[in-house]
């Protein structure tokens, strides 16, 4: 069938089963967008580009679908280069269409020019030039295909100008050939029975999940394994919802901020058997003395994770959604032995958990920022998609509220961005309508993209934004106050003129405030029976370290303790 | 240790960006780097001397495996292989001079593929060493104006193509 580039993209994203897609409009793209126009294509207009891959983002990781977004060439493509990076550091599946210039114009520093797929190759899983509308159809199967499979990532399609205006005779390919890329899904048994051989003398063993456990939507199968085996679980940031908050064999977050018991445990363990995990140097603390006493087996879809930071005794390459199942098959009939085996690992872990639980201040005259995500952990009972900024509200978060379903807490966790939060959160609104959305923000973040609360009013999404106020770039500043003498150089913000509550509403969304604990409690409740997006301004005390504390450069077990009652 | 990786990928715009922004991001260490179109249109091959301990080694290869233009790597250190740098130097030479760059060429099994009233041109193949060794001497004896070399190819011994090990 005969149709225009802009027309053939269209009738691609439906045949990818694309339902929206996010972007912003530019002089590269209006062949684009005049075909989005004639088909009335759904489409959210963010108010920056920026806005627009955060969200596509947020969708991605709240639905597992692959997300969308479109921007015109130059600075409308630069501007998605964080949110691709952010992606791609936690290995998040987008399709980025990007307007170049006319290929006559190319290579000329024309206007509007910017070399996307220079600047994106190290930030992106591949990335494509479209010069010939004849490559468009098959180049965009392969732009899904290699954003969904195997290990998930971002790819940029950067399309010429005159690409969309072009004639094509449309055909979508069935299939991808691509010789340098097979995904890898099943492993060899084998090496599932050299695990079940490590796992069947290990009398401390550990099972420390990650986000891979969240992508590749295997938490129910991790389930079976945990409870077949009865060993402890530990969970990087990435991994939290994986297993449930409140399950009794689950121990918590490991690493800079996690729990005394995960730490310890790591420490002390004689076997670790990571799922989905990359060993990040904010799980590991000093990497020499990361679990020293354990032999580590990776679990882990792309090959080249293994031995990146730590060496693995084992590898178990392959979809965890073939591992997990393999394992457990292979476990089920000694299920009774391997807890025999654990029992006394189990019962010092206990007292860890007991000696040294999370803790803060109570019955302050302040609102503590951990019980505000306890109190919200009550309201949604747990059930709520919850999205986060970057910083010390996020390390809260993560401690503090009781993730009970996968894929329902959103953060950046690899790249760390500010300004992820808001327009993420909107993503993951998008995708799951029906669902409680919860955007907890710092008074930092929400100014890196608070443009985008004109976007949650202009669409309704009724996100419940809850702004962490300590008048401060709170993380920075616990570090200057930690390891730079107290010099807060730039991070007070204390005496700045920003009204939250009067941005909120200058944007069309309701602005509530709490200044002290008594209102919590009516404030949230009456920001819930709200419809439509909410912000809340919650001012918190300004100097608040967040504890315990593994300082960069040192090992797990020396954390550093605080701000509880003791 | 020093690794010779074939790496084969698609004969495809961008594949040299693709596999040059992976090395620097990941801050291998790559001693050189040398590629050219094979007996298939759509292949190319590329040479790539990568030093490092097992684990670096480890991390090039499946990081490199990873791009999806790269459709195979082979480590030709691990079989009996090939290796050859091709390198033309232009030396300072006088009518004087001439006749003990000639000795020095025949000793190398050089040749001179070029001559003028001030200058010599040598080509030599061969490995590293041995270039480096005859760059020395023409250095120190005669002044060398400027060198370029490709780079380190290599090619296994034995039937079996790169593309099947």
């Amino acid at each position: 069938m005969e149709m225009t580039g802009a027309e053939a993209i269209i009738e691609s994203l439906k045949n990818e089963e694309v339902d929206v897609v996010f972007g912003y409009p530019g002089g590269a793209v209006l062949t684009l967008y005049d075909a989005l126009y004639k088909v009335d294509f759904k489409h959210i207009l963010a108010k920056h580009e920026q806005g627009s891959v955060h969200a596509a983002d947020g969708y991605a990781r709240a639905t597992g679908k692959v997300g969308v977004v479109i921007a015109t060439s130059g600075p409308g493509a630069t501007n998605l280069v964080t949110g691709i990076a952010t992606a791609y550091m936690d290995s998040i599946p987008l399709v980025a269409i990007t307007g170049q210039v006319a290929v006559p114009l190319i290579g000329r520093d024309s206007f509007q020019e910017a070399d996307m797929r220079g600047i994106t190759t190290p930030i992106t899983k591949h990335n494509y030039l479209v010069k010939k509308v004849e490559d468009l159809p098959a180049v965009l199967k392969e732009a899904f295909y290699i954003a969904r499979t195997g290990r998930p990532g971002p790819v940029v399609v950067d399309i010429a100008k005159d690409v969309f205006a072009a004639l094509i005779d449309y055909h979508y390919p069935k299939e991808v050939k691509l010789r340098g890329y097979q995904p890898l899904y099943e492993g060899d048994m084998e090496t599932i029975e050299k695990v079940f051989l490590e796992l069947s003398v290990a009398r401390k063993p550990l099972i420390f999940v990650g986000g891979g456990v969240n992508l590749s939507d295997s938490s129910e199968a991790l389930k079976v394994l945990i409870e077949q085996t009865g060993f402890p679980v530990i969970s990087t940031l990435m991994g939290l919802g994986s297993i449930a908050f409140d399950h009794p064999q689950y121990l918590g977050m490991v690493g800079m901020h996690g729990t005394y018991a995960a730490n310890m445990a790591t420490t002390e363990c004689d076997l670790m058997l990571g799922i989905g995990v990359r060993f990040d140097d904010r799980v590991t603390g000093v990497l020499s003395e990361f679990a020293p006493k354990a032999k580590i087996i990776h679990f882990d879809i792309d090959p080249a994770e293994i031995n990146k930071n730590v060496i693995a005794h084992l590898r178990v390459l392959g979809d965890m959604k073939w591992s997990i199942p393999a394992l457990s098959g292979r476990v089920q009939d000694v299920s009774d032995e391997l807890k025999e085996h654990v029992r006394a690992w189990t019962d010092r872990i206990r007292l860890w958990q007991q000696e040294k639980p999370l803790t803060y201040k109570q019955g302050t005259e302040f609102v503590m920022p951990q019980a505000v995500v306890e109190k919200v952990n009550q309201l949604t009972q747990g059930d709520a998609v919850i999205v986060t900024d970057v910083g010390q509200h996020q390390m809260w978060v993560a401690m503090y509220y009781g993730f009970k379903n996968p894929r329902s807490f959103l953060t950046s966790g690899g790249l760390g961005t500010m300004g992820y939060g808001l327009p993420a959160a909107l993503g993951a609104q998008c995708g799951l309508p029906d669902r409680n959305v919860v955007l907890f923000v710092g008074d930092g973040g929400i100014m890196m993209n608070c443009q985008e609360l004109a976007t949650a009013a202009d669409y309704n999404f009724p996100v419940k934004i809850l702004i962490l106020n300590n008048q401060s770039l709170g993380m920075v500043a616990q570090w200057q106050r930690m390891f730079y003498g107290g010099r807060c150089s730039h991070t007070n913000l204390k005496g700045g003129h920003t009204d939250f509550v009067k941005l909120a509403e200058a944007m069309g969304v309701r602005g509530l405030r709490v200044t002290k604990p008594a209102d919590l409690s009516s404030m949230l409740e009456e920001a819930w029976a709200t419809p439509g997006p909410v912000v809340v301004d919650i001012q918190i005390p300004d100097t608040m370290d967040v504890w315990p504390m593994v300082p960069s450069g040192a090992r797990l077990d020396q954390m550093m303790f605080g701000g509880g009652d003791e | 240790m020093k690794h010779t990786l074939a790496v084969l990928v698609e004969n495809k715009p961008g594949v040299l960006t693709h596999i040059s922004a992976l090395i620097s991001r990941r801050a291998f260490n790559i001693e050189s780097i040398a590629a050219g179109y094979t007996e298939e249109p759509d292949t190319t091959r590329i040479t790539i001397v990568v030093e490092g301990n097992e684990m670096e080694q480890e991390q090039v290869v499946n990081q490199l495996s990873k791009l999806v233009d790269v459709i195979k790597i082979s480590d030709l250190t691990a079989v009996e292989s090939i290796q050859r740098e091709l390198a033309l130097i232009k030396v300072k030479a006088t009518v004087h001079t001439r006749s003990d760059i000639i000795n020095i060429v025949e000793i190398f099994r050089a040749s001179i593929v070029d001559v003028n009233r001030e200058t010599m041109v040598i080509e030599l193949s061969g490995d590293g060493t041995k270039i480096d060794a005859l760059c020395q001497v023409l250095e120190e004896d005669h002044g060398i104006i400027e060198i370029v070399r490709t780079g380190k190819i290599a090619l296994s011994r034995g039937p079996i193509p790169a593309k099947d090990q």
